[in-house]
């Protein structure tokens, strides 16, 4: 996911992705209000399901309860649409699982995707680079090539944004220096 | 009560105000799914009425998640539903007892607000409660089997029936 960066911007201090419980979360493309507003709504969402059954609330279900406020406004009078598409990712009983969000409300379950300015070129790579049985390191370089196909300009830890989760349920963003570190193997 | 791999709710059947027997065969043990039991003492209206709001919850949830809920699971969601009427309370006791994950059983009861109290070898509720604990301390044994575990309970029960004038009637013992 690659930042807003020139010369005069502080891109460290504001992150495009968040996490919306500690076993899933969320990067979008689009507006980035329009983004904090809903990830302000799944985040109230997820933890009233745990505050009723004491249990993180499934990938699936958080993605359904998002969608339904995304279609909501698609359909209510004088709203306007959520300009943006989301990428959840999360971990639950079900293993490992990556739900794409439209602003229309409808949800996509996916293995690989991409969304935003390069998306057609994106989903080729993805397509041909993508096996069931990666491990994370090969599928955190997988996603750093896919990104510097369409990339402007000089990839650097400072202006992409990688999260990750694993079997331990974690749902972490790798700092600049990770970053680093994984793009220099890919040098 | 909590056996190996196994556990076993139990209830007497009658259903009185006060001196006078209004039914003999009241059902007071409901089955949520097929590994989760649900009993509820008290008032009798409340037991019902609770029964089926929980029935409704669990059917959605059901359909939503497409899996039954687990024992921890409907048990924090009771003591959430009687929670939200603290100041207008279900007079009801739950007691909750299923096998979750990998059949391990799992037993909970509850007072009429939703303050949950866990056990690992029984919970006891109802008219005769204080009697049950003592039946139940003494005849419990742990991991019975199934069988076992159904003597257990059902003379547990019994005794403590006998000496309580507002239960009776008979019992219903449920071994999963």
């Amino acid at each position: 996911m690659a930042r807003i960066s020139s010369l005069s911007s502080q891109a460290t201090l504001v992150q495009k992705i968040q996490i919306l419980t500690p076993n899933i979360g969320v990067v979008y493309s689009g507006m980035g209000p329009d983004s904090r507003v809903l990830v302000r709504k799944s985040r109230k969402q997820a933890e009233q399901y745990n505050l009723l059954y004491k249990e993180p609330i499934p990938v699936t279900q958080l993605v359904r309860e998002t969608a339904a406020v995304m279609q909501e406004f698609t359909q209510s009078g004088g709203v306007r649409p959520f300009g943006v598409s989301l990428l959840v990712a999360g971990y639950d009983d079900k293993g490992p699982q990556l739900y794409q969000v439209d602003p229309s409300g409808s949800y996509f379950s996916w293995k690989a995707s991409a969304m935003g300015k390069n998306v057609s070129n994106a989903k080729t790579f993805l397509e041909k680079r993508y096996t069931d049985d990666m491990e994370l390191e090969d599928a955190i370089h997988t996603a750093i090539l896919t990104l510097k196909e369409g990339f402007e300009g000089q990839i650097s830890g400072k202006n992409i944004e990688i999260g990750v989760i694993e079997a331990d349920r974690t749902f972490r963003v790798l700092t600049a220096a990770q970053i680093e570190d994984y793009l220099q193997e890919v040098e | 009560m909590v056996g190996k791999n196994c556990f076993a709710i139990a209830s007497d059947r009658r259903l009185g105000v006060q001196l006078q027997t209004i039914a003999t065969d009241f059902q007071r043990i409901f089955k949520i799914h097929d590994k989760l039991f649900l009993g509820l003492s008290g008032l009798g209206s409340d037991a019902q009425t609770l029964h089926q709001r929980l029935v409704f919850r669990h059917k959605l949830y059901q359909l939503r998640e497409e899996r039954d809920m687990k024992p921890e699971t409907f048990a924090s969601l009771v003591s959430a539903m009687l929670y939200e009427k603290r100041f207008g309370p279900y007079f009801c006791q739950p007691v909750i007892a299923g096998l979750g994950e990998d059949d391990k059983p799992f037993i909970c009861t509850m007072d009429s607000i939703g303050a949950k109290e866990l056990a690992k070898d029984f919970v006891v509720a109802g008219t005769a409660s204080e009697s049950l604990y003592g039946a139940c301390e003494s005849m419990f044994k742990p991991d019975m089997d199934h069988e076992e575990l159904f003597e257990t309970i059902s003379q547990a029960l019994i005794s403590s029936i006998d000496r309580d004038c507002l239960s009776g009637w008979g019992g219903h013992v449920y071994v999963v």
